[in-house]
């Protein structure tokens, strides 16, 4: 089947949060506040659905708006691996 | 003076939003509680600033054993569960592996469960009715041409593949004969004969073994559907009134394409299919509502935070992995750790022989050294300047 017959958003799916690609100085500040080195985040591989969606290269943060049923809203970020 | 104190609460509230101290759920908690009170501005910082406290009280503090918490928490009432592996899930006529087996499958992060169903929504102009449900069911379930054929034989005499179609079984499945003819002519194997309910492929051949293995091709030929979907269920959901589909066999990548599927909604038991296509936050999701779903199927009550951490853990690389020897487990840094879980030989002669090194960091290998371990308040080192203070001492004495 083609591939651009039906367009579809990745994130209008219930189960995929919200991605946001981070820029090299949010990140900065981010590595900085928190005091780690960005592969001490969880990762997300460069091939994932939804780092593709965002365009997101090795090497970037992707901030990660979930819904939680406790908190409601829980803000986490993962390192953008190559693989 | 309540609408003063009504713009000071919203005030207030929006100023903790920013700061972030708070998360959103008990912000709104609070703002819908404070704006039934009928309280004076002292009081109102009152409130928020014990609200404050006792969030910050149920914090988890620095330094908790949380993994050890959520595996007691996960393993008591998981002796609790049926070690029986079928069970129905809402429709009775699908068997769905649940308990004690299907937990394990999940912290497993098997490649294929052993009972893979969808559930399948659908967009708005097909979910209220059975017939287009039904279509667009046709569309998706699997058909062979065993599936629509009262008999599939070779004729030995004339060299050629009898198939007898069934025009019951063909109007179940919403399948034409014209349909199964084009596919037959598709695989190029024999010249097609159509007559009334019997399709002919002939096969000029004197090899026998070549006929027979014409024919069993052609019983598993897919005219129809989504490959590896074997079963649709149409359901009612009585609450919303619509249509839903359930399927045996799962193929998430395929069946969001169909027209008319409601792609929002659609999700598939198969956790490493959802991480394939939605990603590994979809992944973690799932894994999250598949394990509860069966915890609360068998009555138990567990705190959605233990399995939150399990799959937190599961999906940090990236990638599904599973708890154990293949994942997880076997993954520590530490040589000691890994030898501890499973597989001891094989991990000290392994390290052995690569010369590892082991820092000490974690918690298994300091047991297993016999020192304080890195948990709770052995998990900081407190340094003193002693010999500032001496002098200082005596200096002022």
């Amino acid at each position: 089947m083609d591939k651009k017959k039906r367009k579809i958003d990745l994130f209008s799916h219930e189960l995929v949060p919200k991605h946001i690609l981070l820029s090299k100085e949010e990140a900065e500040k981010l590595l900085k506040e928190l005091n780690i080195r960005p592969e001490q985040l969880p990762w997300i591989k460069k091939s994932d659905p939804a780092a593709v969606a965002i365009g997101a290269k090795p090497g970037d943060i992707v901030k990660i708006v979930r819904k939680s049923s406790t908190a409601g809203e829980v803000i986490v970020y993962r390192y953008v691996i190559d693989k | 003076m309540t609408e003063n104190i009504q713009k000071e609460i919203k005030k207030k509230l929006k100023e903790l939003q920013k700061k972030n101290i708070l998360p959103p759920l008990i912000i709104e908690q609070l703002r819908e509680k404070l704006l039934q009170l009928k309280i004076t501005k002292k009081q109102l910082n009152r409130i928020i600033e014990e609200v404050i406290k006792a969030y910050k009280m149920a914090l988890v503090e620095p330094g908790e054993a949380v993994g050890t918490v959520a595996a007691q928490s996960i393993g008591e009432p998981g002796t609790q569960m049926t070690l029986r592996t079928f069970h129905y899930a809402g429709v009775a006529e699908l068997n769905v592996t649940l308990g004690l087996p299907r937990l394990i499958e999940i912290v497993d992060a098997r490649r294929n469960p052993s009972t893979p169903m969808m559930t399948i929504y659908l967009e708005e102009e097909y979910c209220h009715s059975e017939e287009k449900a039904r279509e667009i069911a046709q569309k998706i379930e699997m058909t062979k041409i065993e599936n629509v054929a009262r008999n599939v034989e070779i004729d030995l005499v004339n060299r050629r593949i009898l198939i007898v179609l069934d025009p019951e079984l063909m109007r179940n499945k919403g399948v034409k004969m014209e349909e199964v003819a084009e596919r037959l002519k598709k695989l190029k194997k024999g010249e097609v004969v159509v007559e009334d309910n019997i399709i002919y492929v002939e096969r000029k051949t004197e090899k026998l073994p070549e006929l027979q293995r014409l024919l069993e091709k052609i019983r598993n030929l897919q005219i129809k559907g989504i490959k590896g979907i074997t079963r649709v269920i149409i359901r009612k959901i009585k609450e919303t009134n619509e249509y839903v589909l359930y399927t045996e066999g799962s193929n998430l990548a395929e069946v969001i394409k169909v027209p008319g599927v409601d792609f929002t909604r659609t999700k598939t038991n198969n956790i490493h299919e959802i991480a394939e296509v939605l990603g590994i936050e979809a992944a973690r999701n799932i894994i999250i509502e598949e394990a509860m779903g069966v915890l609360e199927e068998q009555g138990l009550d567990v705190d959605i935070r233990h399995i939150m951490l399990v799959a937190d853990l599961m999906t940090a690389t990236g990638e599904v992995k599973q708890i154990g020897r293949h994942g997880v487990s076997g993954e520590k840094p530490s040589v000691f750790a890994r030898a501890a879980f499973e597989v001891t030989v094989k991990h000290l002669l392994e390290a052995s022989l690569r010369g590892e090194q082991d820092v000490l960091r974690g918690v298994a290998e300091n047991v297993i050294i016999g020192q304080e371990i890195p948990l709770g308040t052995g998990s900081l080192e407190l340094l003193m300047y002693t010999l500032k203070h001496k002098e200082e001492e005596s200096s002022s004495g």
